[in-house]
């Protein structure tokens, strides 16, 4: 439905950025609650820790950054928009700048974090 | 033609509470681009979460300079996920049922707020 409507490239990164921003809402709520547990309830903090750093977790980790980088991205190009009207003629371009970016920052980032799951050191090693 | 489309939302006029739930929006937009951005790669590239266990957090905020920015993206990050789904109900909803889902997300920012407050304020130092 989204592809066979003509939006064309806007209403796209619109439909990108809403779905996007109520999934990592959705996230927001876990995350607090889960740190908020490691002052009430530390076993029960890393009882979900290990679903956090198991295989399923990994693919839903990449999917929540991968969901954050885009939200950032296009919402930078909405204010740049907002602040500087004579972008939006280029509003297009910018959203192709903004994929560019997201492949080229989001890429290594997910081998990095993928890379466990399937057995392998992670390709970046920063001892922390 | 030039299609001009938005991803935004347009400002709102006449100055008030609206406007400045916009140019709120736009502040706490930045503030998350560069401490969630960061809090993501800090915690899922540079490190892991298989290591990220109650002891792992207890140090980090060994250093009130970290709290101070977690407390900080905290207050960015509930203004900013519960005012978007704020506008995503007034998008899809009217009369009796929108006021109630917005006075639930009203309460559900002070609670995570709370809860996140109260972790980050509360959680022992570290013993050395």
């Amino acid at each position: 439905m989204l592809l066979r409507y003509r939006g064309g490239e806007g209403m796209l990164a619109w439909a990108f950025h809403r779905i996007s921003g109520i999934a990592i809402w959705a996230f927001i709520l876990l995350h607090i609650v889960d740190i908020w547990l490691v002052g009430a309830n530390p076993t029960l903090y890393e009882d979900l820790l290990a679903i956090y750093a198991s295989p399923i977790g990994r693919v839903l980790e990449t999917l929540l950054g991968a969901a954050l980088l885009y939200h950032a991205l296009n919402g930078l190009r909405i204010i740049i928009m907002d602040f500087w009207p004579a972008m939006t003629r280029y509003h297009r371009q910018l959203w192709y700048a903004s994929w560019v970016l997201f492949v080229v920052v989001g890429l290594p980032v997910a081998v990095q974090i993928m890379a466990p799951a399937f057995g392998l050191q992670p390709p970046f090693q920063f001892g922390m | 033609m030039t299609r001009i489309t938005r991803s935004g939302s347009a400002r709102p006029g006449g100055g008030g509470w609206e406007l400045a739930v916009w140019y709120g929006m736009r502040l706490t937009g930045l503030g998350l681009f560069v401490t969630a951005l960061a809090h993501y790669m800090i915690t899922h590239f540079l490190s892991d979460p298989s290591s990220q266990d109650a002891a792992w957090i207890s140090s980090r905020w060994g250093d009130v300079a970290w709290r101070t920015v977690d407390w900080l993206m905290l207050a960015f990050v509930t203004f900013h996920a519960f005012m978007g789904m704020r506008t995503v109900v007034q998008d899809y909803t009217h009369g009796a049922l929108r006021t109630v889902l917005t006075m639930g997300l009203y309460a559900g920012m002070l609670v995570i707020f709370a809860m996140g407050t109260m972790v980050v304020a509360t959680l022992p130092f570290p013993t050395p």
